[in-house]
C-alpha cells in the first residue's frame, strides 16, 4: 500500500481538543487524515474504510466522570460492531493522553485475554496531583512487538511533553507485580518514564511525573495494533516545538514524536 | 414590596407592572433599590419620563432592560461621559485619548478596532488575528474558581463572536499577599491563599478543557488586591477576514446557541458596576455564573462551521447583560428593531420569571443571526455538534424591542430610547500625596540583596501556576511562558497560526500598579514601555496595544482624576511609539472594606515576527558573548521592588522618554532581524540585577557584569544601577564576531557591559570595582523557585 492511500480517521467528540495537531502529523506524513466527529461517522462514514483510528487528547464530554468512559461507552454502543471488526482485522488503533484514556475505558488495553469492559488498569488522578504541562523523558522499553515502536531502537530515550491530570497508570495493587510480568512478557510494556540519561524514574516525582506504577507512560496490546500513552508525540513533531530549540542547532526539522507517526505508517504500508 | 406600586400582570405569570409614572421621588429611589437596578436618581427620572410619554407604567422586564443597557458594565458611562478636570471638560476619555491616537495613526494593518467583541488586525496570507483582554474581578471576589473560570469563557466568547477561532489564552492576576494574617481580614473577605487558588484552578480548568494553550500573563501581590482580586483573562483568535460577516437585516432569525439559561448569573453587571461590600458573599453570589467549558468548546466548534460556510449574518456573545445585551445591540448596530419570545429560551430549570430569562447571564450561549434560508442548515449544524440551539425571535424593520412570553407583550421599547442615554458629566481632581525617597545606607551583602529580591513573590517564578495551565495544545507554541530546560521567564509568547506561513504572533503584557501608588502618569507609561519591551525582546513588531484598567470607584474625584492621567499617558506613549490600542476594557468601582484598588492598568501588545525562525529567546547562549545593556539607567527606584524589600515605596518613580527609546527600539528590531542577537531579555522588576540573574540561571552558563560600564551618569551607588527600574533598558547577548556590526547599527544606545562565561556563575564587580556580587546559577535557580512552590 502506498503512503498516500493510508487513510487515518482521527475521532472526536464535544471536547476533544488535540484532533487538529494529531491530524496534521500524520499529514505532514503524506497519509491522508481525517477529523471526524463520532455523529458524523455514525450518519455518513464508515470506520471500516479507514487503515487506522486515532483518539486525539481533550476532554471527551468534560471526562466529569472517569476520564474517557464515556466516549469509550458510547463508541461502543454506536459503533460497536465496526469497532469489533476494526480490531479483528488488526487494524491499528492508536489513543494519546484522553485517547489511552478511552483505550483502557474501552477495554482495549491492557487487553490481556480478551477485550474486557472492566478493565485490568485504571488511569488515575497524578500523584502529586493536579494537571501538569511539560516535558519528560521517555525509554522505548518495547522489544520490538508494538507495531508504533518497532522501528526505534530498543533503550532509545524520546523526549516529548506530557498535559494531564490524570495520568497514573495503576493496576490493582494485589495483582500489580503478577499484571507487571504479563505486560513484560507478552512485550506490552513500550514507554517508560525516565531522566535524560535513560535511567528509569522508579517512581520519583518529576522524572516519573504522575506516580505512575513502574513509570509506565505508554502499553500496547498482545498483537501490538493497538497503543495507548499519557504523552503527546503530536506537540513534538517539528523541531520549534521543543522548549529549548533556540538553544540548540538544528539538523534534524522534526522532533522524536515524529518516529511514532513514521513507525507505524511503515508497517501499515506493509501490511497490505 | 409595595403592593400598590408592584401590580402582578393580569395575563403572564411572574410579571409585575410597576406604577412607575405615579411614584414620588422616593418610591423611585425605593424601586431603583428594590429591583436592584443599579441606576442614578437621574436615570430613574428620565425612565419614569419616558413612560409618561408611552402614557403607560413599565413591566419589571422593561426597567430590568433599561438597567442592564445604561448600566456601567454595558455601556461605559465613565470612559463615554463628561469629566470635568483642571477646569477643562473632557468630553469622553475613551474618545479623547485611546480611540484618538488609534485614530491619528490610522494603521493600515487595523482591520477592526474597538467597534466589536475584538480588535481585529491584519495577520498574513488573508487571516487577521482578533484580541481581547476582559476583567472578571467581581466575580472572583465571591467565588474565585467560578469567576475566573468563566471570566476565561467569556472573553474567549468574545474572540468566537468575531468569527474567529481562539488561539491563545492569557491571564494576569493580581492577589493580596499570600501570608496575610487571618486576623486582619474583614468580614466577608476571603483570604488571599483562598483567591489564588481558586482563581488559577478556575482558569487552568477552563482553558485546558477547551483545549486553548494559556501562553503568557503574569501574578502580582500587592496589600490593595486583597480586597479586591483582579483577574484579567486574554483570548486571540484566528480569522479568515473575507469571513468576517457582520450584515445582519431585519428578517434574520434571532438564534441563540450554546448552554441552557438558569439563574446564575442574574444582575452580574449591575454587580460589577458597584463597590464589594461585606454581604456581597450573601447578595451577589448568584451573579457569578457556573462554568462548563465543553459546552463552550462544542460552541465553538459549530461557530466554525457556520463561519466557514458563511451561513450566518452577525454574531455575538451573551455575557454581561445576558439577552438583554447582546439581543438589544443587535438590533441595534444594524439599525433594526427586534421581536423575541422569551418561552423559547431553553432552561435549566423552569420558574425563571421573564425578566431573569432576559438578563440571565448563564455561561457558554452564543446569539446569531441568521437569514432564513440558512436557518436550518445553521440548525442541523448545531445538531450534529451536540449543542442545542433554538430560534427566539427575529430582526424587525420597525425601531422596537419588543418581548413575549407566551405571545403575551412583556416589554415593547423605544430602541432609540433604549440606546440614547450614557452621557453624564462626572468631576476628577488630582491633588497626590508627598512622597519622600527614603535614606538608607547601601547593604554590605549585595548577594543576599539580590537572592532576597529573587525570593520576592512579585518576581519568584510562578512555575507551579503555570505548569497547571496547558500552553502547548494545538501545538503552535514556539516560544513557551518557560523557556528551556530550567524554566527560565521568556518576555513574550510567540505562536506560529499558520500551517503554511513561518510568520509568528507574539503576545505580551506590562503592568507596574506599585507605580501607580506614585504616579498614576507614569505607572500608564511604563505599563507600555514594558509591554512592548518584551515584545520586542523576542523579534516583535508591528505592535498593536490593548488596555484594560482596573480602577477604583469614578464617583470618587481622586480615582476619577488618576485613571484621566492614566489614559494622557495612553495617548502620548501610544502615539509617540506609534502603537494603536485596539480594544480595551474597564473594571471601576474595585472597592472593599479594605479601600480601593491600586490604580491597575494592564497593557498587552500583540506584534509579528516575520519569521519564527528568528525569534530570540531569554536565556544565555554561548560562553565569551558579550552583554550589552541597551538604555540609561536612572536612580529611579521609587515604587521598585528593590524599595518595597526594604519596606519602602519611595517617590522617583521611573520616567520614560519616548522619542528617545523609539529609535533605540527600532534599531534593536534590526539587530535582531539580521540574527546579531543572542538573547535579549528586557529590564523591568528588580533592574539589571533580576534580569542578569534571570538569564544566567535560565541557561547553565554563567555571565560577569561590571557596573562602572553601565551609562547610569547620575548614580555612584552600587544597589542603585543593580535595582534600578528605569524603563527602556535590555540585556542582549552578541556573538563576538557581530561585535562591530551591533555597535555600528546601535549607535551609542547600546554599552558593552559584560560577558558571557563558562563559570555557571554570576559575577557583578561594583564600582569600586569589588566583585560585589558572586553567586552560582543552582542558588540563583533555588532561590527563585522557593517562594511559590505548588504547596505555597
Amino acid at each position: 500500500m502506498k503512503t498516500e492511500e493510508i487513510k487515518v480517521c482521527v475521532l472526536r467528540v464535544g471536547g476533544t481538543n488535540c484532533d487538529f495537531e494529531t491530524a496534521r502529523a500524520f499529514q505532514e506524513l503524506g497519509v491522508q487524515a481525517e477529523i471526524k466527529h463520532i455523529n458524523e461517522l455514525v450518519k455518513h462514514g464508515n470506520l471500516l474504510s479507514y487503515n487506522m483510528l486515532v483518539f486525539p487528547g481533550g476532554f471527551s464530554f468534560g471526562d466529569y466522570v472517569r476520564s474517557g468512559v464515556i466516549f469509550a461507552r458510547s463508541l461502543n454502543a454506536k459503533l460497536g460492531k465496526q469497532m469489533k471488526q476494526f480490531i479483528d482485522e488488526n487494524r491499528p488503533i492508536l489513543g494519546i493522553c484522553n485517547g489511552f484514556q478511552i483505550l483502557i475505558e474501552y477495554g482495549l488495553l491492557p487487553e490481556f485475554e480478551d477485550i474486557d469492559p472492566y478493565s485490568q488498569a485504571v488511569l488515575t488522578t497524578n500523584n502529586p496531583q493536579g494537571f501538569k504541562c511539560k516535558w519528560v523523558y521517555l525509554k522505548n522499553e518495547n522489544k520490538g512487538n508494538c507495531l508504533f515502536t518497532n522501528k526505534i531502537p530498543q533503550n532509545k530515550i524520546l523526549k516529548i511533553p506530557i498535559a494531564h491530570g490524570e495520568g497514573r497508570f495503576l493496576f490493582p495493587v494485589e495483582k500489580e507485580k503478577q499484571l507487571l510480568e504479563k505486560l513484560v512478557d507478552n512485550d506490552m510494556l513500550v514507554f517508560r518514564y525516565c531522566d535524560e540519561n535513560g535511567t528509569p524514574a522508579n517512581g520519583n516525582y518529576p522524572i516519573n511525573p504522575n506516580g505512575a506504577y513502574h513509570d509506565i507512560a505508554g502499553i500496547c496490546n498482545k498483537e501490538g495494533t493497538i497503543f495507548g500513552l499519557m504523552p503527546h508525540p503530536e506537540r513534538a513533531m517539528y523541531w520549534w516545538q521543543e522548549p529549548d530549540w533556540t538553544s540548540k542547532i538544528h539538523t534534524n526539522p522534526y522532533g522524536d514524536g515524529k518516529l511514532l507517526f513514521e513507525n507505524i505508517i511503515i508497517n501499515i504500508r506493509n501490511m497490505q | 414590596m409595595n403592593s400598590n406600586i408592584y401590580i402582578r400582570s393580569a395575563t403572564v405569570n411572574n410579571v409585575l407592572e410597576v406604577a412607575l409614572t405615579t411614584a414620588t421621588d422616593a418610591e423611585l429611589v425605593d424601586i431603583n433599590s428594590e429591583l436592584s437596578l443599579g441606576l442614578s436618581f437621574d436615570e430613574m427620572k428620565i425612565v419614569q419620563a419616558y413612560f409618561k410619554t408611552e402614557n403607560r407604567n413599565p413591566s419589571d422586564v422593561e426597567l430590568q432592560t433599561i438597567s442592564q443597557t445604561w448600566s456601567e458594565h454595558c455601556c461605559h458611562k465613565t470612559f463615554r461621559g463628561k469629566i470635568i478636570f483642571e477646569g477643562k471638560e473632557i468630553d469622553s476619555l475613551f474618545k479623547t485619548y485611546l480611540a484618538k491616537v488609534t485614530k491619528e495613526i490610522n494603521a493600515p494593518w487595523c482591520f477592526s478596532v474597538f467597534e466589536d467583541n475584538a480588535g481585529i488586525v491584519k495577520f498574513d496570507k488573508g487571516y487577521g488575528i482578533a484580541a481581547k483582554v476582559e476583567t472578571h474581578n467581581h466575580p472572583s471576589a465571591v467565588e474565585p474558581f467560578g469567576g475566573a473560570a468563566t471570566g476565561v469563557g467569556g472573553v474567549i466568547r468574545d474572540v468566537l463572536g468575531v468569527w474567529a477561532d481562539p488561539i491563545a489564552c492569557t491571564d494576569v492576576l493580581g492577589f493580596g499577599p499570600l501570608d496575610f494574617d487571618y486576623n486582619l481580614l474583614p468580614t466577608g473577605i476571603k483570604h488571599p491563599k483562598y483567591v489564588y487558588r481558586g482563581v488559577t484552578a478556575g482558569i487552568s480548568a477552563y482553558g485546558n478543557n477547551m483545549g486553548i494553550p494559556t501562553v503568557n500573563g503574569a501574578i502580582y501581590f500587592d496589600e490593595s488586591y486583597t480586597g479586591n482580586v483582579t483577574v484579567f483573562c486574554g483570548c486571540f483568535g484566528l480569522l479568515p477576514l473575507n469571513k468576517y460577516i457582520k450584515n445582519a437585516k431585519a428578517g434574520d432569525y434571532i438564534v441563540m446557541a450554546g448552554g441552557k439559561t438558569g439563574r446564575d448569573g442574574i444582575h452580574g453587571v449591575t454587580f460589577a458596576s458597584a463597590e464589594l461590600t461585606e454581604k456581597s458573599e450573601e447578595v451577589s453570589r448568584p451573579a457569578v455564573q457556573i462554568a462548563n467549558p465543553i459546552e463552550e468548546e462544542k460552541l465553538k466548534r459549530a461557530i466554525i462551521i457556520i463561519r466557514d460556510r458563511q451561513l450566518a449574518s452577525a454574531t455575538t456573545d451573551l455575557g454581561g447583560g445576558g439577552l438583554s445585551s447582546g439581543v438589544g445591540e443587535t438590533a441595534e448596530r444594524y439599525g433594526c428593531g427586534v421581536a423575541v419570545e422569551l418561552s423559547k429560551v431553553p432552561l435549566k430549570h423552569q420558574g425563571l420569571a421573564p425578566w431573569e430569562i432576559y438578563i440571565s447571564e448563564s455561561q457558554e450561549r452564543q446569539l446569531f443571526a441568521v437569514p432564513p434560508e440558512n436557518l436550518d442548515a445553521v440548525l442541523a449544524i448545531f445538531e450534529q455538534e451536540e449543542v442545542e440551539a433554538t430560534a427566539i425571535g427575529q430582526l424587525t424593520p420597525e425601531r422596537r424591542l419588543k418581548l413575549t412570553y407566551q405571545n403575551i407583550t412583556v416589554a415593547d421599547l423605544d430602541m432609540t430610547f433604549l440606546f440614547s442615554t450614557c452621557t453624564t458629566t462626572k468631576t476628577a481632581t488630582l491633588s497626590p500625596p508627598v512622597f519622600n525617597e527614603p535614606d538608607f545606607a547601601e547593604p554590605t551583602d549585595l548577594t543576599q540583596t539580590l537572592l532576597q529580591i529573587l525570593e520576592a513573590p512579585n518576581i519568584a517564578s510562578k512555575e507551579s501556576v503555570i505548569r497547571t495551565y496547558d500552553h502547548e495544545v494545538k501545538g503552535n507554541t514556539i516560544l513557551k511562558p518557560l523557556q528551556g530546560k530550567y524554566a527560565g521567564p521568556n518576555d513574550a509568547a510567540v505562536l506560529k497560526p499558520l500551517e503554511n506561513s513561518w510568520k509568528g504572533l507574539t503576545i505580551s503584557c506590562g503592568m507596574n500598579p506599585n507605580y501607580g501608588k506614585i504616579d498614576p502618569y507614569w505607572m500608564a507609561a511604563s505599563a507600555i514601555d514594558e509591554a512592548i519591551r518584551n515584545n520586542l525582546a523576542v523579534g516583535g513588531r508591528r505592535i498593536a496595544l490593548l488596555d484594560n484598567f482596573t480602577w477604583g470607584n469614578p464617583e470618587k474625584t481622586e480615582r476619577l482624576g488618576s485613571l484621566v492621567r492614566a489614559c494622557q499617558a495612553c495617548y502620548d506613549v501610544a502615539k509617540t511609539y506609534r502603537t494603536p490600542f485596539i480594544s480595551g476594557k474597564d473594571s471601576l468601582y474595585n472597592e472593599s472594606p479594605m479601600g480601593p484598588v491600586t490604580p491597575t492598568l494592564l497593557i498587552t501588545a500583540i506584534g509579528i515576527v516575520p519569521d519564527i525562525r528568528s525569534t530570540v529567546s531569554m536565556e544565555l547562549k554561548t560562553p565569551e558573548n558579550l552583554l550589552y545593556i541597551l538604555g540609561n539607567t536612572y536612580p529611579e527606584m521609587g515604587g521598585s521592588e528593590y524599595y518595597k524589600l526594604k519596606g519602602h515605596l519611595g517617590a522617583s518613580v521611573p520616567k520614560l522618554q519616548p522619542v528617545k527609546a523609539r529609535k533605540n527600539y527600532y534599531n534593536l528590531t534590526k539587530a535582531i532581524g539580521y540574527g546579531m542577537v543572542k538573547s535579549c531579555h528586557d529590564l523591568s522588576e528588580g533592574g539589571l540585577a533580576v534580569a542578569a540573574a534571570e538569564m544566567a540561571l535560565a541557561s547553565n552558563i554563567g555571565m560577569t557584569i561590571d557596573l562602572k560600564a553601565v551609562p547610569a551618569k547620575e548614580i555612584t551607588r552600587n544597589d542603585s544601577i543593580l535595582f534600578s527600574e528605569s524603563n527602556s533598558r535590555f540585556l542582549i547577548e552578541v556573538s563576538p564576531k557581530d561585535r562591530y556590526d551591533f555597535e555600528a547599527l546601535m549607535k551609542n544606545s547600546c554599552t558593552l557591559i559584560g560577558e558571557v562565561t563558562d563559570t555557571k556563575k554570576l559575577q557583578i564587580h561594583g564600582l569600586n570595582s569589588n566583585l560585589i556580587i558572586d553567586t552560582d546559577l543552582s542558588q540563583l535557580r533555588a532561590a527563585w523557585k522557593k517562594t511559590l512552590t505548588a504547596e505555597a
